[in-house]
């Protein structure tokens, strides 16, 4: 793995086989009593959030303070940065506090690549997802719930089929997504209204259809992603009902599936929008599992981009103050 | 005052000693058979090019509003060390060049810095809205006779206004250049649309944006019978809209940018927003396309869309980044790297591009004119090849958002003279 991560495409199908396999590790250890590993004493992760996201946020806590890592958490809402202080000038202070990883969620493309490639920080930077670009943490997570229901939990998913249905235009999900799943073997399709594909999809490592039928049958996997109300005033379609009927998953269309096929979403789910209470809550949905599975892969992610190096030595005291709030242990 | 430009090779031709007095030329012999007397000036050419001094149709200098990121003497001294002697002030100001008293100030402050010749050009319309028509007749009858008008930055979209516009500026032979770019398809874009946009997961900015006002445009000047000017055209499709215009007789004029002659929307993949610029850097088929227009005069003029930013509006991540480049120092080099080095421009092709075409277009009566008798002494002498590395901490802007930063360019400017008198001498301003 390259010092940061930023794109899925950073990762080489050994390289992602080898976080899953970390991440299966460390799901056996937090079986036990004692889930804490001391990995990370001493180092000290940064959450930088510039957008709301308190499902990934909380994930990359608690998988930083398994690892036994200082966790210091920098919200946009109430901070600086929602006084206008700009990304560089808040790296800098980042820095100046000796963050040894910043883990960031932006809401501009490339934010975190412009953080890693700046000189404004020396730390690692993993992308907790920016702007419409990407979230390789979450195709991880995704790619080890699709291992674990579809391959015994070992090895790629070479010749698994997975369906992503619903705003790819918008979806950083997406887009490391496919990559991802590609790098691993699988088989992807996108299927949306052609409105919400970005030009030049056919170039995607994947199949393009706008038929959400045809595209289900006998697929392993679909993964279902949020379609925001504001679409529709934009017109990138009539209306959500009209969306729900094409593109919607419900029962008929989940049982599309292979057997043992399974029903995916990153969530916040707009439940009778693209997913049907019933489907959502149903024997096929593994929607829930992601999240546990996310900080396995997170604390992966951590051990790999930190854990190879030796900590400073130095001890592990709480060292911030002012508008930073060191998260609750 | 007798000033001798010696061992010179107008248009890259027979060697000459040029002789100017009272800013105009008196005498152009065989290199090394002027007559110098005692207290004459002499200036050594070096056996190199001299061609009309550099003609920009389009510099956007900040000045009033902006003079953190550049000023009208800091962008002047720009100019000049980048062979210009005439620039055309964009007015994206603040105040906005709408009237007459802000383009005569804008005017007078070029006097002053003496520099290169500073024309303001108007808005079309007030403070840029596109609502309603600036005072144009103001602008043109005005100590700054303002002939270009332009709401750069911002697209006269309203095809009505438009067409009012082409119509009204005929009445002092002005002439409207468009910056091509419709509003609504490139609402929040950030980057030419194509696969690269998807991948990144930057808003595209499509060429139809650009190339359906383009059309439009050239249909309404052929309606009312007016001229045109394109600003910065940037697409394969500009290009053939453009082309097949002038074949109709559509009274049509077109520029390019120096970066859109050479840089590609690949540079997106560093996001950093120095290679952010509007219009967008585009594919390497439209680079190519843009030099076959260039080459084939389809496309008139390169003008450099200097666009000084403040090291803040920069330094931040793409989205939040301003949009544009400087261009006045590195628009030689880029011509010469990618036009006249490839053979694909001559240097009487490079005068008229860049000094003779835009003079004419702009209406200047003493810019870009032939290097003979009786003719101003406004001339730039070029080394075409001359290595230097690109370093904005060497440059008088007042910014440094080069996409060439540390770039190694052949092709240098000697020296500058203006009506005369040298503005640059041994690539120092004089």
């Amino acid at each position: 793995m390259s010092t940061h991560l930023l794109s899925a495409a950073d990762l080489t199908r050994d390289e992602a086989v080898a976080i899953l396999d970390t991440a299966a590790e460390l799901a056996r250890i937090s079986g036990r009593t004692v889930k804490k590993l001391p990995t990370l004493r001493g180092r000290t992760v940064v959450n930088l959030f510039f957008e709301d996201s308190t499902r990934t946020r909380i994930s990359f806590e608690a998988a930083a303070k398994r690892l036994s890592a200082d966790v210091i958490t920098f919200s946009a809402k109430g901070s600086s940065v929602s006084k206008g202080e700009s990304l560089k000038d808040t790296a800098l202070t980042l820095e100046a506090m000796g963050a040894d990883a910043v883990i960031v969620r932006h809401g501009a493309s490339g934010a975190p690549h412009r953080l890693a490639h700046s000189g404004w920080i020396d730390g690692v930077v993993v992308n907790a997802g920016d702007g419409t670009h990407e979230h390789p943490t979450q195709a991880l997570l995704d790619a080890y719930t699709l291992r674990h229901h579809l391959a015994d939990g070992e090895g790629a998913l070479d010749g698994r089929r997975v369906v992503i249905v619903g705003d790819v235009l918008h979806s950083r999900v997406a887009r490391s997504n496919v990559l991802l799943l590609r790098t691993l073997g699988a088989q992807v399709t996108l299927v949306a209204p052609p409105t919400l594909l970005p030009v030049g999809v056919e170039a995607w490592p994947c199949e393009i259809s706008y038929d959400f039928d045809a595209a289900l049958a006998g697929a392993d996997a679909v993964m279902m992603l949020r379609v925001q109300a504001e679409r529709m005033n934009a017109a990138y379609f009539p209306s959500t009902n009209e969306y729900s009927r094409r593109y919607g998953l419900d029962v008929r269309r989940a049982s599309l599936l292979a057997d043992g096929g399974i029903v995916m979403h990153p969530g916040p789910m707009n439940r009778g929008m693209e997913i049907s209470a019933e489907v959502a809550d149903g024997p096929r949905s593994v929607i829930v599992e992601q999240v546990t599975n996310g900080v396995h892969v997170r604390m992966a992610v951590l051990y790999r981009l930190l854990g190879a190096a030796e900590g400073p030595g130095a001890s592990a005291e709480p060292t911030l103050s002012g508008s930073f709030e060191e998260a609750a242990s | 005052m007798t000033t001798h430009m010696v061992n010179v090779r107008p248009y890259g031709e027979e060697a000459v000693d040029i002789t100017w007095r009272d800013g105009l030329i008196a005498a152009i012999a065989p290199a090394g058979t002027a007559v110098v007397s005692t207290g004459d000036d002499v200036l050594d050419g070096h056996g190199l090019i001299v061609l009309p001094g550099f003609v920009d149709l389009h510099t956007h200098l900040r000045e009033p509003g902006r003079e953190d990121a550049e000023t009208i003497a800091s962008g002047t001294a720009s100019a000049a060390l980048g062979g210009f002697t005439a620039v055309h002030a964009m007015a994206n100001t603040n105040p906005v060049a709408d009237t007459a008293g802000v383009v005569e100030q804008v005017w007078r402050r070029g006097v002053e810095a003496g520099h290169c010749d500073v024309h303001p050009v108007g808005a079309v319309t007030v403070g840029l809205q596109g609502e309603r028509l600036a005072e144009l007749g103001a602008m043109a009858d005005s100590a700054a006779r303002v002939r270009i008008f332009s709401d750069d930055g911002v697209c006269v979209s309203d095809p009505v206004l438009m067409r009012r516009a082409l119509e009204y500026v005929k009445s002092f032979d002005g002439v409207i250049a468009q910056h091509a770019q419709d509003p609504r398809l490139t609402e929040g874009a950030q980057m030419n649309e194509g696969e690269l946009s998807g991948v990144l997961g930057l808003r595209g900015w499509p060429a139809v944006a650009e190339e359906a006002i383009i059309a439009r445009d050239l249909l309404l000047a052929q309606h009312v019978g007016s001229r045109v000017h394109i600003c910065h055209l940037s697409t394969r499709g500009s290009v053939d809209i453009v082309r097949w215009a002038k074949e109709r007789g559509v009274e049509v004029t077109a520029e390019v940018t120096p970066h859109h002659l050479i840089l590609t929307e690949d540079l997106a993949r560093t996001y950093d927003p120095r290679f952010k610029v509007n219009p967008p850097l585009r594919s390497a088929d439209d680079v190519e396309a843009v030099r076959e227009g260039l080459a084939d005069g389809t496309i008139d003029v390169v003008a450099t869309d200097h666009a000084p930013h403040a090291r803040e509006d920069k330094d931040c991540e793409w989205a939040a980044g301003a949009f544009g480049m400087l261009g006045l120092e590195t628009a030689f080099p880029v011509v010469m790297e990618t036009m006249v080095g490839p053979g694909r421009l001559g240097w009487r092709a490079v005068a008229d591009r860049m000094s003779e075409k835009p003079a004419r277009i702009a209406r200047l009566a003493d810019q870009g004119r032939p290097i003979a008798v009786g003719e101003p002494a406004t001339l730039v002498v070029v080394d075409p090849d001359a290595r230097w590395t690109v370093d904005p901490s060497r440059s008088p802007s007042r910014s440094a958002n080069t996409p060439f930063l540390e770039r190694e360019m052949r092709g240098a400017v000697v020296h500058t003279v203006l009506r005369g008198r040298p503005t640059v001498i041994d690539g120092a301003l004089a």
